[in-house]
């Protein structure tokens, strides 16, 4: 009983050089997983910081806008020759030539059409229409002569930027060496300023790089998802509510619960395909309309929404449903009572993180007629509009090289709305989230 | 309190839903290489103020003309915009769903360039040589073999010495078929067998000029012109092919390839001396026009000497303009919609 001794290896001693070994191979072993695991995030933030430095790099100019001033005459004879003050009237009337006239004025020496041609491109060609949206506006300042700030045009704004280049030879540059003459002489009198593109969230698209903004994206973004808000959040809390606390188990509510696991595992251009079929070739709604992005998307998070709502009331204890239902409570009373304030920060998590994706999709949008070039601001859920995404697929497909910053920039302001609406869920989860 | 949202919820989305009313507004379709051109014109169009801004989506030549053949009626567009004629077989879907009467345009010309990196020697080529460095199945001694060519200088000793490298356009694309059409079977027309073969089985040179090499040499980029100018940045062997603005926009960093001795030039391609251009189209629904207001004028705008001329803000965009007198005629025929005739 006093020595046993150390040959069986069955029964190794703690300290035998075996045991030591294995040990020492262990703690290698697991020593390696820990640095695999470290590389690993390592190597995830890397790309993450990739992604964001050069989105950040790249789209960061977007945010500033180069604008040139030149005094403009709001001549009576150009404008209104008639005094009448018709809305018509100065509607139609020529404002181009108003800002080929201050343009004249500035550089008297540029004689030939050529050169002339050339000197008009300095501002954009959204000039006339800023012009015409002032007098519109304010019908006083005909007759007089006001120093207007006009957005440079793409290629001026480049320039400016850097990223035209001044040291590369004349024929590779698109703005050429007359162009710079007078810019610098421009620049010279203090004339050309940068300040903070504001256009970039107030207007809509446009083929003019310098004055196209995402306002209407936006817009087209906000009633899709209110659309989809409208549609899933009911349909898919009601849906979790009976499958949980009044449907029977049984074979049938088994299979709807397999096919709803199953459709949130579908890819999304199944949906605009569906949406395609469902809502424009059956129901006639309007093609490119919100309503109709809006009620596919629905599809699309509606089993999100089912599977965070289900998971939710699930982590409800009993205890809960029985005291309810111990004083007297209807079933119908025990889930709108206690039930779902109960449940309602998770499902509120679960629809914000659907409806973050929802933002986030272009393919099913494809099929239904909202990858499109629109101009106005839609009013309304039936007007025809597009989504930030889609803006974003759109100005990266353009030849334009000013697009670039404005794909960039358009990227930052829809990562900003995702970050928002995910740190939403999670504060949401944070303060109301209940441990049983 | 959820009892009165929800109710809230339907009443309003069926409010909102109810809101839809005959069309106001110009719905155009159809190639993504018009579609540059089609939405300066809409926003010009809409600027003046008079209409609102046509919808332009893109959605390819082929797909553009499917929606538009589908039918009359404010759910279906008034124009699609086409980067190649339309086909006989698409005049008669039209038919059949009633669609009579349309007006061809024609809008102007693009020109498709092989372009390379600044850093290096711009290519120089023949049609015969892209079709050798690119097609699936080329002849060597008289019989069809898979491509054997794996340098530049394996088709000819006057070409670099650097590995055959092209970035271009997939299938879908609109300037995929026109290139291969132009290019390849330009190309393919060079040999005196295939020659032969195209007078005697026009469907069997057919698919040998049009179909690309799977091996690696042909790189689909995608449709994302942008991209492909990236890559040819990044590496100077590479040679990609795109439209012809893409090529303006972007000088600085890249040039145009020499196809048969002519360089891909603005005049050039507009004289019809490079050999690789196409005509671009859009086409009218005549009996919607009076229905949806504006696209007469629409119309008219497109063909104003402003918009399409040779000094008009098309052009800034890279649309290579008809001539003087061609423009004159596709006036007059627009403006006045003239029925399309298929010879």
């Amino acid at each position: 009983m006093t020595d046993m001794a150390p040959t069986s290896s069955s029964a190794k001693s703690w300290d035998s050089d075996e045991t030591r070994a294995n040990l020492k191979r262990r703690h290698r072993s697991e020593k390696r997983f820990r640095v695999l695991g470290l590389t690993a995030i390592f190597i995830a933030l890397t790309l993450l910081a990739i992604l964001i430095i050069s989105i950040a790099g790249k789209g960061a100019t977007a945010f500033i806008q180069t604008t040139i001033s030149l005094d403009v005459t709001f001549a009576e004879q150009k404008i209104d020759p008639k005094g009448t003050r018709d809305q018509e009237v100065l509607r139609g009337a020529s404002y181009g030539s108003l800002v080929r006239e201050a343009l004249r004025a500035e550089f008297p020496e540029v004689k030939s059409r050529k050169d002339l041609r050339v000197l008009f491109n300095l501002v954009s060609n959204g000039s006339p229409n800023k012009l015409r949206k002032m007098v519109m506006e304010n019908p006083e300042l005909i007759g007089q002569t006001v120093r207007v700030q006009f957005a440079a045009s793409d290629d001026i704004d480049m320039f400016t930027k850097g990223y035209i280049p001044r040291d590369v030879p004349e024929d590779d540059r698109r703005v050429k060496d007359k162009e710079i003459a007078w810019y610098d002489q421009l620049a010279e009198k203090g004339m050309v300023e940068t300040r903070f593109n504001s256009d970039f969230f107030t207007s809509g698209d446009s083929r003019e790089p310098e004055i196209a903004g995402i306002w209407g994206a936006i817009v087209g973004s906000f009633y899709t998802l209110f659309i989809t808000f409208m549609i899933s959040f009911p349909v898919g809390v009601m849906s979790a509510i009976y499958l949980e606390e009044f449907a029977p188990k049984n074979k049938f509510t088994d299979i709807v619960e397999v096919n709803i696991n199953n459709l949130a595992a579908v890819p999304s251009i199944v949906f605009g395909l569906l949406g395609l079929a469902l809502f424009l070739n059956v129901a006639h709604l309007p093609r490119s309309a919100p309503v109709v992005g809006g009620l596919t998307l629905a599809l699309m998070t509606l089993p999100t929404i089912i599977i965070a709502a289900r998971a939710s009331i699930r982590a409800i204890p009993d205890s809960i449903r029985d005291a309810a239902l111990g004083l007297g409570a209807s079933r119908q009373q025990m889930v709108f009572h206690h039930v779902l304030p109960l449940s309602m920060p998770g499902i509120m998590t679960g629809t914000i993180i659907g409806l973050s994706q929802a933002l986030g999709e272009t393919a099913p949008l494809l099929m239904i007629g909202m990858v499109a070039f629109i101009v106005d601001i839609p009013g309304g859920v039936t007007d025809p509009a597009t989504v930030l995404p889609v803006q974003i697929f759109l100005w990266a497909d353009s030849p334009e090289r000013a697009f670039v910053e404005k794909t960039s920039g358009a990227i930052i302001v829809l990562l900003g709305f995702l970050v928002f609406m995910n740190a939403v869920a999670v504060m949401l989860r944070k303060k109301f989230e209940r441990r049983w | 309190m959820l009892k009165k949202t929800l109710g809230m919820a339907v009443v309003a989305t069926a409010v909102l839903a109810g809101q839809a009313e005959a069309r106001d507004q110009i719905r155009i379709v159809g190639s993504s290489t018009v579609f540059p051109f089609a939405t300066s014109v809409a926003e010009t169009f809409g600027n003046k103020g008079a209409f609102k801004t046509p919808v332009v989506e893109s959605t390819g030549s082929g797909g553009g003309l499917k929606l538009f053949c589908a039918g009359i009626g404010e759910q279906h567009p008034d124009i699609t915009n086409a980067s190649r004629r339309i086909k006989k077989s698409e005049v008669e879907k039209c038919a059949k769903a009633g669609i009579t009467e349309i007006t061809e345009v024609k809008v102007g010309f693009d020109g498709i360039v092989l372009a390379n990196s600044k850093s290096t020697k711009p290519v120089e080529l023949t049609k015969k040589q892209i079709f050798m460095a690119l097609a699936k199945q080329v002849p060597v001694d008289g019989k069809l073999v898979d491509n054997p060519y794996k340098m530049w200088s394996d088709i000819d000793a006057s070409l670099p010495n650097s590995k055959i490298e092209v970035l271009g356009p997939p299938p879908t694309s609109g300037t995929r078929d026109a290139f291969v059409e132009l290019a390849m079977e330009g190309g393919a027309k060079g040999f005196d067998s295939l020659k032969a073969l195209r007078k005697s089985d026009k469907k069997a040179f057919k698919a040998i000029a049009h179909s690309v090499r799977e091996d690696g040499a042909y790189i689909e980029a995608g449709e994302n012109d942008n991209l492909i100018v990236q890559k040819l940045v990044a590496n100077p062997d590479a040679v990609g092919i795109f439209g012809f603005s893409f090529l303006d926009q972007n000088a600085d960093k890249i040039q145009g390839g020499v196809i048969g001795g002519v360089e891909p030039t603005f005049e050039n391609i507009s004289a019809g001396d490079y050999g690789i251009s196409r005509s671009l189209f859009f086409y009218v629904k005549n009996a919607h026009v009076g229905e949806v207001p504006g696209i007469k004028e629409f119309v008219a705008e497109f063909t104003s000497e402003d918009a399409f001329g040779e000094f008009g803000y098309l052009t800034e965009k890279g649309l290579i303009p008809l001539s003087e007198e061609e423009r004159a005629k596709v006036r007059s025929d627009a403006t006045n919609l003239t029925n399309l005739k298929m010879m």
